[in-house]
């Protein structure tokens, strides 16, 4: 066998492990392994890639990648697990990016008079989706990282311009494809950055997730265009693998919401903010606000009590906090368990992680479906920083931003209590009539503090 | 439309087929770690990357190739340290420590199992 075939051979098998990878994600048990498949996979195929023949500036190579490991490994390992959704964003950048400079330096380095058109297609779809999503997921970072706002960013005649900006880029890439002009290029990848921001600057909240996810699946597409340029079958297969779950993966997540893609990408949900930081809403109704102490009572005593988390408790930190009061009140033979929202935090799975992170056991967690036939027979239903996913009006009020997202019912439980900051609304800027209801205790102040008080006024009960 | 055009749009084609396979099998509270997964996979750009670089005739394709390569080893690495973490701290309920009296209902297995 010549050397050209073991390295295909190589490939072949870096691409079964990551088909593998997926497969075990399916899976908590195996989800770990799965990574480190196609880690090791990855590992391979770079290895073998250092034996290609005719491989130059091999101690160039080498150097760059030792800084991009010096700067992604700390960046990776020191990430706090709430600052996830923006990490993800971050690394679909780079490689998006890396996909777009793949596709240009492939481009440039070649005779354009003899470039086939068809190469000429696969060049400006690397650099048109690759630079978007580079653009777009630089964005998310900063709009998740909180350095701006993270509500949608709107302006007089925003879909007309962003139109606009799409149709000179598909102008730009059929000049390309007839003159295949390699400074038209340049234009390019300009107008794609531009659209990249464009694009993410109405979608704000929690929509951003979906959003990431998207771009992901572009990322994807980018790398399997960038392996039509380059003949490589591995990069055509795991680049299409990405681009095709991402697609699925953004649909799921859109559902979760009970929104449509074409919604969540353009309607710009979300930018009116309906309510102010009073304790009380326009039409005069009040809430009442409890002590931890009463609460504390009240939970001792129940017998099923179900926590509902949301981005709030990620916020505060406040999983640890949440967990030991679990297992005081399991401790003391409290049924008790975790309802999770397929939204809540930021991500889908989000919230999993975070109380992952606090040695929850995931056994302890119910999904939406399977913990809404048992709120009905809970006595409490402990909503810690959550609002939207609880939200009533999803399913009562037809003319909500929200009607239609599924949501846990909350208000089905005996009692509700809310651990909350304020009376600001949630992500999609809505009120939310659950905090008005006779059942609901409010419980204001930081969720962490408020739930060791909690756990203080259990032990104490 | 060459040969070699034909079979790397059959790849592209099947593997698209696989990854909706794949993935629509996964638990919804494996989503966060599945979307860090695929980002760290569609890192082998690098692999992209290096031969770009390896094949730079002028100095303004090394520099390109350059930034390539740090940008998807940003990808690789990044994305597998942190799915890795993620992953690490899904686990099983332990041999309880201090005996809780755990009244869990038992009917339902770990998600995801059945898959």
């Amino acid at each position: 066998m010549s050397r050209g075939t073991v390295i295909d051979l190589c490939y072949l098998v870096a691409a079964v492990s990551f088909i593998l990878a997926l497969k075990g994600l399916s899976s908590p048990k195996r989800a770990r392994a799965g990574n480190l498949l196609a880690a090791a996979g990855m590992a391979l195929a770079i290895g073998v890639t250092f034996a290609q023949p005719h491989l130059d500036h091999v101690g160039l190579i080498v150097i760059a990648m030792v800084i991009g490991t010096a700067v992604g490994v700390p960046a990776a390992r020191l990430v706090k697990m709430t600052a996830i959704p923006q990490m993800v964003a971050a690394f679909n950048g780079v490689g998006g990016g890396a996909a777009a400079v793949v596709s240009i330096t492939e481009f440039i380095g070649s005779d354009p008079k003899q470039v086939a058109t068809y190469k000429v297609l696969e060049v400006v779809f690397g650099v048109l989706v690759g630079a978007l999503s580079f653009a777009g997921s630089a964005l998310a970072f900063v709009k998740l990282q909180e350095l701006i706002t993270t509500r949608p960013i709107v302006y007089p005649a925003q879909q007309m311009i962003n139109a606009t900006v799409g149709v000179a880029s598909l102008g730009i890439v059929l000049a390309i494809l007839v003159t295949s002009s390699t400074a038209l290029i340049w234009v390019l990848l300009a107008l794609a950055l531009t659209l990249g921001v464009i694009f993410v600057l109405p979608i704000g909240g929690a929509d951003v997730p979906v959003l990431i996810s998207l771009l992901n699946s572009f990322t994807g597409l980018a790398v399997a265009a960038s392996g039509f340029t380059l003949n490589s079958n591995l990069l055509v297969v795991a680049g299409t693998l990405v681009g095709a779950s991402g697609m699925l993966l953004t649909r799921m997540m859109s559902t979760a919401m009970g929104r449509s893609l074409p919604n969540i990408l353009f309607s710009a949900f979300g930018s009116v903010v309906t309510a102010s930081g009073a304790t009380e809403s326009a039409d005069g109704r009040s809430v009442r606000a409890g002590t931890p102490e009463d609460v504390g009572t009240l939970l001792a005593y129940s017998r099923k009590v179900v926590i509902i988390p949301g981005y709030g408790l990620a916020v505060a930190q406040a999983q640890h906090s949440a967990k030991e009061l679990a297992d005081t009140l399991m401790a003391r033979g409290v049924d008790v368990f975790y309802a999770i929202h397929p939204v809540a935090g930021r991500m889908p799975g989000h919230m999993n992680v975070l109380l992952a992170e606090a040695n929850v056991p995931y056994e302890e967690l119910k999904e939406m479906d399977e913990a809404n036939p048992e709120l009905a027979t809970a006595d409490v239903a402990l909503v810690v920083g959550a609002n939207d996913t609880v939200n009533p009006s999803a399913r009562n009020t037809p003319g909500s931003p929200i009607y239609g997202m599924p949501i846990i019912n909350a208000d089905s439980a005996e009692n509700i209590v809310f651990l909350k900051r304020s009376m600001r609304p949630g992500f999609a800027g809505i009120d939310n009539e659950l905090l008005y209801d006779p059942k609901t205790t409010m419980l204001f102040g930081d969720a962490k503090d408020t739930l060791q008080k909690l756990v203080a006024a259990v032990n104490k009960a | 439309m060459t040969n070699g055009l034909l079979e790397l749009f059959t790849i592209f084609v099947l593997a698209g087929f696989v990854g909706i396979e794949v993935i629509s099998k996964v638990p919804s509270i494996l989503h966060t770690p599945l979307m860090s997964g695929s980002n760290a996979i569609h890192g082998v750009i690098l692999v992209g990357s290096m031969i770009v670089l390896g094949s730079a005739h002028t100095g303004a394709e090394e520099v390109l190739g350059f930034i390539a390569v740090i940008l998807a080893t940003l990808n690789v690495v990044g994305g597998f340290v942190v799915t890795d973490r993620m992953l690490h701290m899904f686990k099983p309920r332990q041999a309880p420590p201090s005996a809780p009296a755990a009244p869990e209902a038992p009917e339902k297995p770990a998600d995801g199992s059945a898959a």
